[in-house]
């Protein structure tokens, strides 16, 4: 297990491996978002109440869940890089903040766009959107003390206790927010016990949040890669492995 | 962690309130500051007395986040720019628990004195008289998560140029559970219901504050002194 | 030793017994304050190695590390650096020796900044500590008070305790000092 950890702390291993995963990830990905999203845009049957306006769920649900995941995976490298000092941990949660953030910002765009004809506003504040918001503030918090630093080694350790505590603090808010405001739809996917959403809907959805971890992984490791690129410009090993 | 540590800890939480009690001026200055922003809400929403009851708790709430804001900027400023965190750090005495001294004193000076005068800016927002103990109980808790919060902002913001709207950007999404916590409450009161539950719930985010802050805030400080 | 993924030094293997007196020179941006602050502790992003230092040092960087709303004695009898209650005697005799006796009860911030300094450096005489670091303790110090701090970092040594300090002057140390040039260690 150890092994496997001090691999990755490895710069030209890293490089390597994200090299290769890229180039299979990224057509499987494409396949994955295809399908799930000419099945949920165009296939899946029309909602009961909604009608076919619910069909953004199939990008506002998946984005909003891998935005939330994505924090979680920012402070763990985060925690990696303080605890046990690994550089890879720093590149890691660098190349996670910015594709969070925009993640979280996707899933608010969509939300809207399926606030409007569900609600007839552009923007409810009810719980699940409040804490989306409040998510994208977290990220954006992090980005910025990120940039606020010269020293990029000591700003990733400064953003590593960011995220560590945004961590602790995200259940809370989360909570804190549900309690304010219930307006917005339970919870419809249980994964023990029965789902609310119908099987012909919650197929596709399952396959677009597949997706868009996929699409996560991808944009993470090509955003490691270049950073790589950027901190090693004279590496021997980078030389090699780029031609 | 020296064997006196805690003893030199507890002497700098006094020298610091000596220290602020000296300068009683900044703690007006922040009242007044309080007094000034509450001024503004009916001024921009306009006088009726309902309207301003209503929101009364929401406002006061706004207000005290953001006069929190404002003055953690300064907390570890001073001590960062004339080297005496650096002699801290490398005193062999816990950075963290050196923070919290700090960080608590600010509290009472600043959290503390704000409780003190929160009746009469009650009063002026016209809140339900009935609400008021249940504000200053809130105020109590939710001052010091707040300079507890700061405390990390400022922790992690200290060596930055212009880290005073940095700290505004770090902290507020993390106060959101406080300002939640305390309008509930405060609301809760002014119709009559019972307030404990949010009462308690803010005594256990400061709870878990107490615990955590010192290492964050240590971990922060040290950050800073590596530039 | 890297910066912001510059590498900046390389290859320092440095043994400090007590006794001995240390220099660290250099140009300037060679990574004199760095170094200085990677041992003492303050920096630890981007140290690769280890590095052994005592329990308790003394260390100077650029900020005198007073507070200028106190007075010299309260400064001094409240250091961190030294014990709890350093008997009030003692800061008078430290501030006597750096020549501030009379400013005793005056706040800080209405000294000189070379004034200031020598506030700073009085903790030289309080301290129990063996290894001092001193980052350029010679700034703003006019003749006088640099003869005294040669002549207290010399007894210091002689005492068994050992200093590294950086600085631009020659001083007066003789055969007794140790360079460390920082050029020779620049990572490329």
């Amino acid at each position: 297990m150890w092994k496997i950890i001090h691999k990755f702390g490895s710069p030209p291993w890293f490089f390597r491996f994200a090299t290769k995963a890229v180039q299979w990830l990224l057509p499987l990905m494409l396949i994955a978002l295809a399908v799930g999203c000419v099945w949920g845009l165009l296939y899946a049957p029309p909602d009961f109440r909604q009608g076919n306006s619910y069909r953004i769920i199939f990008i506002h649900v998946p984005a909003a869940v891998v935005a939330l995941a994505g924090y979680y995976v920012m402070a763990f490298a985060g925690l990696v890089s303080l605890v046990w000092k690994i550089k890879m941990a720093d590149v890691a949660m660098r190349a996670v903040a910015p594709v969070g953030a925009a993640l979280t910002f996707v899933a608010l765009v969509t939300g809207a766009i399926w606030g409007k004809p569900t609600w007839g506003a552009w923007w409810v504040w009810d719980a699940r959107i409040t804490s989306m918001l409040i998510l994208l503030f977290l990220y954006v918090g992090v980005v910025a003390l990120f940039e606020a630093y010269e020293n990029p080694e000591v700003a990733a350790k400064a953003c590593a206790v960011l995220s560590l505590v945004g961590t602790v603090n995200i259940p809370i808010i989360y909570k804190s927010v549900d309690w304010w405001y219930s307006l917005h739809q339970p919870a419809s996917i249980k994964f023990t016990g029965e789902s609310a959403i119908d099987a012909s809907m919650l197929y596709p959805l399952l396959v677009n949040i597949g997706a868009f971890y996929l699409l996560f992984a991808v944009v993470v490791m090509m955003n490691m890669r270049a950073t790589l690129l950027e901190t090693h410009t004279n590496a021997a090993w980078l030389r090699e492995a780029v031609d | 962690m020296r064997p006196d540590s805690l003893g030199f800890c507890r002497q700098l939480f006094v020298r610091h309130l000596r220290c602020g009690v000296r300068r009683v001026e900044e703690v007006f200055n922040s009242l007044v500051f309080f007094l000034m922003v509450v001024t503004l809400f009916p001024l921009g929403i306009g006088p009726d007395s309902n309207t301003l009851r209503e929101l009364s708790p929401g406002i006061f709430w706004v207000v005290a986040l953001l006069s929190a804001l404002s003055v953690s900027g300064r907390l570890f400023s001073a001590d960062f720019e004339d080297g005496s965190l650096e002699q801290l750090a490398v005193s062999g005495h816990p950075l963290g628990l050196c923070a919290m001294a700090e960080v608590l004193a600010h509290w009472v000076l600043s959290g503390l004195t704000l409780v003190v005068a929160a009746p009469v800016f009650a009063l002026m927002l016209n809140m339900v008289p009935a609400a008021i103990p249940t504000l200053m109980l809130s105020l109590v808790l939710g001052t010091l998560c707040l300079s507890l919060l700061g405390g990390i902002g400022a922790a992690l913001t200290v060596g930055v140029r212009r880290g005073a709207l940095l700290l505004s950007l770090v902290m507020i999404p993390l106060t959101v559970p406080v300002l939640i916590f305390g309008t509930s409450a405060v609301g809760e009161a002014a119709i009559g219901y019972d307030p404990s539950r949010w009462i308690a719930l803010m005594g256990a985010f400061a709870a878990m504050g107490l615990l955590l802050a010192p290492l964050a805030i240590g971990a922060g400080l040290r950050i800073s002194l590596e530039q | 030793m890297t910066r912001g993924y510059r590498a900046l030094l390389a290859g320092i293997d440095l043994d400090i017994k007590p006794g001995e007196l240390w220099q660290l020179t250099g140009p300037n941006g060679s990574g004199k304050t760095s170094l200085l602050r990677a041992i003492a502790g303050l920096i630890r992003v981007g140290v690769s190695g280890t590095i052994d230092r005592p329990e308790t040092l003394l260390f100077q960087g650029h900020a005198p590390g007073i507070k200028g709303l106190l007075t010299p004695l309260e400064n001094l009898q409240s250091h961190p650096g030294g014990l709890i209650e350093v008997e009030s005697d003692r800061v008078r005799e430290a501030l006597a020796a750096v020549g501030l006796l009379r400013f005793l009860d005056t706040p800080v911030m209405r000294l000189s900044a070379g004034q200031q300094r020598r506030v700073g450096l009085a903790r030289l005489w309080l301290s129990r500590s063996s290894l001092w670091l001193l980052d350029e303790p010679f700034t703003a110090i006019d003749r006088q008070g640099t003869t005294l701090l040669e002549d207290k970092l010399r007894s210091h040594c002689e005492r068994g305790g050992a200093v590294v300090f950086t600085s631009h002057q020659d001083g007066k140390f003789g055969a007794n000092l140790n360079q460390l040039e920082l050029a020779d260690y620049a990572a490329r």
